[in-house]
């Protein structure tokens, strides 16, 4: 995972890795762009790491 | 979760944001990395450390509810999977000694040596994402949290229903580890609350309660769960009817009332409430569970003023209603909750609306920051089958149930098996270059992984084989972690004979498998929108700030939809200057070709290559032209509902009977006047007549026009009959704001509906109020209906483009909550209200939306194909059709062959695998990729094998 590169044009930072963060990075990605993806705690996953079931497909939210 | 694997995302996790420098295209973000004081690259999760590290800690993760180890990982799947140590109680970094974790692990991951780093990242815009804040501690007391255990937020309750949570999924009352027999929900804990300064409403804990009741209901049928609501705010698409399934089918309790007090009675909590006639009840249950709302994140403020951007009044983010995702810092946007409290789907939505919108600001750069992985070249496999068989111990996970030596040397003893081995963590790094240098080495062809769930893993172990020169199909995955050790984790021996088993059957499977193409699809770089209204024309220009073409067709003469009948917004906003700078925008742009009074006919191909009929009327006459594109975006929009039944009667005829837009209409402009007394009427025609559904807009519809009567002549008399307020979000201040000028709203039961009626040119209505306790008469000036809305042909399109709509014709999204924008068929994505009923801003998000997800095909130029699609054999097909009318993603066409005769073909671009043709084809003439016949008999047989089950 040696991404050290400092210098980047077309990069775009995304600041907190919740499911919002999270979408937002892989869209850009996918949309040709790099990302850093900033998040305070120690894994990205936000709020919805922490809920059971979602509505209403009862998908595990992981 | 896959951002972990992309290799243009960079986690920067434990990180602090310090600061934003320069302008839009050109920022510098300082951040502070915090050490984990473990090295994540060496890492592999395994678990030990946490095991022996002799310090509590309090569970962040399970809301308290647990105890962890300061090193530790929150959750098994979390990204990055690496742990890190809480320096607030580890004892070598708290007081310099223990560290007994360093020569317990046993890759040398741990590093107390790390120290702060800070980097300067050079990028071109920024989204903010931070998500949401808690309700204050103060406020939850007021509900006995903190004093009564038994009292616990939505979000513990969430941690008690699952599986990894304190309880292992078992609802028990937190004092005495008893399984509650009564739970009481109070909605609206600071939400709609002046108290704690949160006048919004939370818009999301009506719909959560919902769910978590249900679940716990799954949990425990005995339950008996009581919601305690002021207004039920479902709001969102099919979120009535699952309110109504909650009431009906798992039989939970609504009873409309405010909680005063939460008081301890015997071993159980005591409730008292008051209903809407103002008499107070006592109820007693074993838990309370308090719905919290959704704050501002704690360090908005500081947030803010460092990324230098402004907050609106409640400290959430600053945004316009026709720029809904711009911050007031140009090149800085705003994705989720931060935005204001809203759910999982309209997140999403944000999120990829908020990724395009800094793909078009950013167009100029496309592709410079991004690296792509290259591969060495495919060898062929040969004729000789080579199998290696990697078992894994996955620390103690599978290792410590199932004797994983043993299954690798069983699979050593297999005909075709050349190699076998057993490692500790398969999927770390270092096994990663074991796996490639014993592909070499013996030369291997085929590769069988027994560990965890191909789900998660064996898009890793694929790359493995690509790296290696391999076709990622000679790849065959085992799960004895779900299926072996976790399942039968008391029963040893019969889990290590199931993992023989399923090794055995996988192993026969790969003798069979076969390398498989990887197959792209070329791409039109153009999109066809369907609508020219608010969400068409919003598509089709975030598109071409994106640098593609699209043709925006339009049925009727003019661009504008539903804006055109619009005066403002609730906000105030004018809609015809948003209808003036869109239209405007999308005439002047180059790559926008507009098509009024034209409509579709005729649409063919599939994603990358659609190729349509567009039919355009000029005068009497009509012209087709043929037009190819990649993508489609439908935009078709929706209109006010003429109801068939209004309260559970006919409609009532009468000149002072109007809709609120024609009520709009008539208030709108300098010289219009109030009328002297109206009655607005909520849900006429929704939610039980002839819609089933909430439009959603209509309670906003009606403080909108109640608010402009009020300005107008403030002596006005304004009366709203409604069943439930659902001035979701920010909306809450305007609904306050009406009643506190007067405007009286009186809730009506479905049981006790007020009924209309017209003599002569007068209009009279009867109600019951239930605060006056006494049937009402009005006869007003005027009587306003809100109406609903309906989408605009979304039957007749739906057959053209073969897309599902649900019951209430509103377009079926591919999945609710993830993918909220596309379709089930690839290549066409929905916004605005084909989806379902929103107001502008969200149609306005969902629209960039829905050009950000469609220009992600256009981006790539191609479409990459799974290679594990259906295959038919037109030697053996009888030309039935019957898979092309079962396929759900339109993937098989019947073709005319040379000689006339009509065969089954799969458009592999749109196929998704499922392997329903293969199942139903009456010849056999269709296999799956990766799931022939023979391949799938292979393993039956050999599961089935005696002399090898006995061994």
């Amino acid at each position: 995972m040696a991404k050290a590169k400092q210098e980047r044009a077309g990069s775009v930072m995304v600041l907190g890795g919740g499911v919002a963060g999270i979408q937002a990075a892989l869209d850009l990605t996918q949309l040709g762009y790099y990302v850093y993806l900033v998040e305070k705690s120690a894994a990205i996953g936000g709020a919805m790491a922490q809920l059971d079931k979602t509505f209403p497909t009862n998908d595990c939210s992981l | 979760m896959e951002a972990g694997r992309s290799p243009n995302i960079e986690i920067l996790s434990n990180a602090d944001f310090l600061g934003l420098e320069g302008k839009p295209g050109a920022f510098t973000a300082k951040v502070r990395l915090r050490p984990r004081y473990i090295n994540a690259d060496k890492c592999t999760a395994c678990g030990l450390c946490t095991r022996y590290c002799p310090r509590h800690l309090v569970d962040d993760y399970n809301e308290g509810l647990a105890i962890t180890r300061p090193i530790h990982i929150d959750y098994p799947q979390a990204v990055p999977a690496s742990y890190f140590i809480d320096p607030r109680a580890c004892l070598h970094l708290q007081h310099g000694t223990c560290q007994i974790c360093v020569p317990v692990c046993r890759s040398k991951a741990i590093d107390f040596g790390q120290q702060p780093e800070e980097r300067a990242l050079q990028v071109g815009a920024v989204i903010m994402s931070p998500g949401f804040g808690r309700i204050s501690e103060e406020t939850l007391a007021k509900f006995g949290f903190g004093k009564h255990p038994d009292v616990v937020t939505s979000i513990e309750f969430e941690r008690l229903l699952n599986p990894s949570g304190p309880f292992k999924g078992e609802v028990r009352c937190i004092s005495d580890k008893r399984h509650p027999h009564r739970i009481a929900f109070i909605q609206c804990v600071g939400s709609r609350d002046l108290g704690c300064d949160n006048g919004y409403c939370s818009s999301v804990c009506c719909m959560y309660a919902i769910k978590e009741a249900m679940v716990a209901k799954e949990h425990d049928p005995e339950v008996e769960i009581t919601i305690y609501y002021m207004d039920m705010r479902t709001q969102g698409k099919d979120f009535d009817a699952a309110r109504r399934r909650a009431e009906e089918q798992f039989g939970i309790k609504f009873v409309r009332a405010r909680v005063a007090d939460v008081m301890p009675w015997n071993d159980q909590l005591r409730l008292t409430y008051a209903t809407l006639s103002g008499s107070h009840h006592f109820e007693p249950f074993d838990m309370v569970v308090l719905s919290v709302g959704l704050e501002a994140p704690k360090d908005a403020k500081g947030l803010a003023s460092t990324a230098g951007f402004e907050l609106n009044q409640y400290d959430f983010c600053k945004t316009s209603t026709f720029a809904p995702l711009a911050t007031t810092r140009p090149g800085v946007l705003v994705a989720g909750a931060f935005h204001g409290p809203k759910d999982i789907p309209e997140s999403v939505t944000q999120s990829s609306a908020a990724a395009g919108l800094a793909a078009g600001l950013l167009r100029t750069q496309r592709g410079q920051g991004t690296v792509t992985k290259s591969y060495p070249a495919e060898q062929n496999p040969g004729e000789e089958v080579r199998i290696g068989v990697f078992v894994c111990h996955c620390g103690i996970n599978i290792g410590g149930v199932v004797d994983v030596p043993g299954v690798a040397k069983y699979a050593g003893g297999m005909e075709d098996v050349v190699y076998y081995t057993e490692s500790l963590y398969s999927c770390s790094q270092d096994a990663q270059e074991a796996i490639k240098e014993k592909i070499r080495q013996h030369n291997l062809n085929r590769v069988v992984v027994a560990a965890c769930s191909p789900r998660t893993h064996e898009p890793l172990f694929q790359e493995t084989l690509k790296d290696a020169g391999l076709n990622r199909c000679l790849f065959e995955m085992v799960n004895i972690r779900d299926q072996c050790s976790w399942v039968h984790a008391n029963e040893p021996e019969a889990a290590t004979a199931k993992s023989r088993d399923l090794v055995r059957m996988a192993v026969a499977k790969a003798r069979h498998i076969k390398p498989l193409p990887e197959q792209t699809v070329p791409v039109t770089p153009k999109a066809l929108v369907l609508g020219g209204g608010v969400a068409g024309m919003t598509a089709a220009l975030n598109l071409a700030e994106q640098g593609f073409e699209s043709f925006l067709i339009e049925k009727s003469g003019q661009l504008g939809g539903n804006l055109l009948k619009l005066d403002r917004t609730l906000q105030g906003d004018k809609a015809a200057d948003l209808l003036k700078e869109l239209s405007a925008a999308v005439k002047k742009h180059k790559l926008i070709t507009v098509l009024t009074n034209s409509e579709l006919a005729e649409v063919n191909g599939f994603v990358g290559n659609f190729t349509s009929m567009v039919r355009t009327a000029n005068g009497k006459k009509a012209s087709e032209q043929s037009i190819s594109h990649g993508v489609i975006i439908i935009a078709t929009g929706g209109r006010e509902h003429v109801p068939a039944r209004v309260l559970g009667k006919e409609p009532v005829a009468s000149k002072k009977i109007v809709t609120q837009q024609a009520l709009e209409q008539q208030l709108a402009g300098g010289k219009a006047k109030a009328p002297a007394s109206v009655v607005m009427v909520q849900c006429a025609g929704s939610r039980g007549d002839d819609l089933a559904y909430c439009s959603k807009v209509c309670c906003n519809h009606a403080v909108k026009n109640a608010l402009r009567i009020k300005a107008l002549d403030p002596a006005s008399q304004v009366v709203v009959l409604y069943r439930e307020m659902r001035t979701y979000g920010f909306a809450e201040d305007l609904y306050r704001q009406a009643r506190e000028q007067g405007v009286i709203f009186i809730p009506y039961a479905t049981d006790r509906m007020p009924e209309i009626s017209a003599k002569g040119s007068k209009v009279r209505i009867d109600f019951y109020d239930p605060i006056l306790q006494d049937q009402v008469t009005m006869e007003p000036e005027l009587l306003a209906l809100s109406v609903g809305i309906v989408p605009e042909g979304t039957k007749e399109l739906s057959k053209l483009l073969k897309i599902p709509v649900n019951a209430d014709d509103f377009y079926l999204e591919a999945h609710v909550k993830l993918r909220p924008v596309e379709l089930p068929v690839s290549g066409v994505y929905v916004c605005g209200l084909a989806h379902s009923p929103k107001p502008i801003e969200e149609t306005i998000v969902q629209a960039q939306a829905a050009a950000a997800k469609a220009a992600i095909p256009l981006v790539k130029g191609h479409v990459e194909v799974e290679p594990t699609v259906s295959h038919v054999d037109q030697e053996i097909c009888i030309g039935c059709s019957l898979c092309t009318s079962l396929c759900p993603y339109q993937a098989i066409q019947m073709v005319q062959l040379e000689n006339k005769q009509r065969r089954a073909q799969t458009i592999v671009a749109s196929c998704k695998g499922c392997g329903i043709c293969a199942s139903h084809c009456p010849t056999f003439a269709i296999s799956m990729g990766g799931f022939t016949d023979q391949q799938i008999s292979s393993q039956i047989e050999a599961f089935g094998r005696e002399e090898n089950r006995n061994d």
